[in-house]
């Protein structure tokens, strides 16, 4: 596990030179250099079902933590009791050293939220309603400069209403962060975006954690977690079941390993595969797996150097087998999410 | 406004979220409850055009029968439209905002700013008490052109009971719109005002209502207000019984308001 990059920043600030105001003086716990998100044992139950099932978690300040899950495995409800919105049912919720619940009043101003549902006002303009949720804080950022990066300048006159829902979603994040915040909740922040907007939204959440902030995202979207995230966590059943940084989540003792892909006809005989592979990389004796997930689609992981590309080509030509596709890549974090959590779906 | 977009350079994790006074949280909210009420044009229907045709109705035409005794027809009519105007800003108007900014996660949202969930309230009742000023303008000018005569020695007692008046309806307001579907809210908001108008003692006093309702009017909040402030502009003074019923039914249901509703 990576140690955590201290709060106070790359650029070597001491905590103290943030402002001396008398409630934040008092309240340092989640400057002075523990997690800035410690979730313990959370439970959270939903008529007599335990939706978040004693659930452990950190986020670090000055990193992007991955929240990441297949629907309805505790995501959202987890990050609401971060936010304060709902109360555990067990367990311990730590954002800066406070409670979320009972740490609410001075919890508010250090911390920005994006709501999966958005929250917006349906009736009020874009422009207006970033302008009202500014209003709240006594130095929010600038609003002519969030506006143009998010590009939510384009559609300021705009009602709610009216907006797409990447548009909204946009909007949603540029309230989310305009108070300044210490740890900012996104709950899937570039659900329902085109690769444009996506982009701007990641460049901003990149920036966020380089001026310090602890940035916790949920997501379904392997490159969004892949791609951004310092830390991921693997939620599933209200559970964490794997925690780490990409490259320890693709496991650590098989760095080696790549995944070969290929289409041909279905029902080709994988066991006699993978003795062929084994023979031709001598020295890792049994490490080559294939499977065929779908009819005709083979998945072959393991040492893959030239020599294996050479026998699986020469394993197909025997058998007078073509390969219509056939591609050589790194085990992904899907391969390892999908490997965690299942196939089938939900 | 301008010192809320006012640019600093300093990064954000040196200059982390500062909360603004909690007065200028809940002024902020306050202004933006009142304009949402006056930009949507439904709201504008119930909350001003409504009570404006009723006076009108009421006092250039004869279709509904008042006995107004021997007070001019104006006199006796204002008191119970401002009472309508309350119960429609309060309660109507409150009900749907809220219900609909329920669904669509914006309570939530706000309660994660530094407004809170008090200062998401405060602005509310604020708001409403703003736009109600609003009606009084355009009802009292309207009345005012019309003849109306107001007993100037009533009208702080009016200011006073029109403040009871509009806590009872916004605690009932905000019961129904925190515990109910949007939809159903939306509906049921428009209905008990239209049966409040007609039979809920707030335009006609309660002893003027036909059989039973004569006695369940006397005994509603809306008939309570209508009476209340019937009393209190026409001079005759605030009758005791129409204050205690407004009073206890307000504090029933802020109990209740605050028992049931559910932030999502």
């Amino acid at each position: 596990m990576p140690t955590s990059i201290a709060p106070s920043g790359a650029d070597g600030a001491p905590a103290s030179s943030r402002p001396s105001e008398a409630a934040r003086a008092a309240e340092t716990p989640g400057s002075a250099g523990g997690p800035a998100v410690r979730v313990q044992g959370l439970v959270k139950r939903y008529g007599g079902r335990d939706v978040v099932a004693g659930l452990d978690l950190v986020a670090d300040a000055g990193a992007v933590t991955a929240v990441l899950g297949p629907n309805g495995a505790g995501k959202t409800t987890t990050v609401e009791c971060c936010e304060g919105l709902r109360s555990p049912d067990g367990g311990t919720v730590r954002v800066l050293g406070l409670d979320p619940v009972a740490d609410a009043r001075v919890l508010r101003p250090r911390v920005g939220v994006m709501l999966q549902d958005g929250g917006m006002p349906t009736g009020a303009r874009a422009g207006e309603v970033l302008h009202h949720v500014a209003s709240m804080y006594a130095a929010p950022r600038d609003l002519g400069e969030l506006g143009e990066r998010l590009g939510v300048d384009a559609f300021a006159r705009t009602t709610v209403r009216r907006l797409s829902g990447g548009q909204r979603q946009r909007l949603a994040l540029a309230a989310a962060v305009v108070g300044r915040p210490e740890v900012v909740f996104l709950d899937e922040p570039s659900a329902g975006m085109d690769p444009q907007s996506r982009h701007a939204v990641w460049e901003l959440v990149r920036e966020l954690r380089d001026e310090g902030a602890a940035v916790v995202l949920t997501t379904h979207l392997m490159d969004e977690a892949e791609d951004l995230a310092d830390r991921v966590h693997v939620v599933d059943h209200g559970r964490v079941i794997a925690s780490g940084s990409v490259p320890e989540l693709l496991s650590p003792d098989a760095q080696d390993d790549r995944t070969l892909r290929f289409d041909a006809v279905p029902g080709l005989d994988l066991a006699d595969l993978a003795v062929a592979l084994d023979a031709a990389t001598p020295g890792a004796p049994g490490a080559w797996g294939a499977t065929e997930p779908q009819p005709g689609s083979y998945v072959v992981t393991g040492p893959a150097g030239p020599r294996a590309l050479a026998a699986l080509t020469a394993w197909l030509a025997d058998r007078d087998v073509l390969a219509s596709r056939l591609t050589v890549g790194r085990r992904t974090l899907e391969d390892v999410f999908l490997d965690l959590t299942g196939r089938h779906l939900r | 406004m301008t010192s809320t977009t006012s640019s600093t350079t300093m990064p954000a994790a040196r200059t982390p979220g500062t909360a603004a006074p909690a007065w200028r949280r809940v002024l902020a909210q306050t202004g933006f409850e009142t304009r949402a009420v006056l930009r949507n044009g439904e709201q504008l229907l119930v909350t001003i055009v409504l009570p404006v045709m009723v006076l009108l109705g009421l006092t250039r035409t004869s279709v509904v029968e008042i006995d107004t005794g021997d007070l001019a027809r104006i006199d006796f009519v204002t008191p119970g439209v401002l009472a309508l105007a309350c119960v429609s800003t309060a309660f109507t108007s409150q009900a749907i905002a809220t219900a609909f900014d329920r669904r669509n996660g914006v309570l939530r949202l706000l309660a994660t700013t530094p407004l809170g969930r008090g200062g998401l309230l405060a602005g509310k009742l604020l708001g409403v008490l703003a736009v109600e000023a609003v009606q009084i303008v355009v009802i009292g000018a309207v009345a005012l052109a019309l003849g109306w005569q107001p007993a100037a020695g009533g009208i702080l007692a009016a200011v006073g009971v029109g403040l009871l008046g509009t806590a009872c309806f916004t605690a009932l307001a905000l019961l129904l719109a925190g515990t109910l579907r949007a939809e159903g809210v939306l509906a049921l908001a428009n209905l008990v005002l239209v049966l409040l108008v007609v039979g809920g003692g707030l335009l006609v006093p309660p002893e003027q209502l036909p059989g039973p309702l004569e006695h369940l009017a006397t005994f509603l909040p809306s008939g309570a207000l209508g009476e209340a402030m019937r009393g209190a502009l026409l001079g005759t003074g605030v009758p005791a019984l129409a204050l205690a019923v407004l009073a206890a039914w307000t504090a029933l249901l802020a109990w209740a308001a605050a028992r049931f509703f559910r932030w999502q």
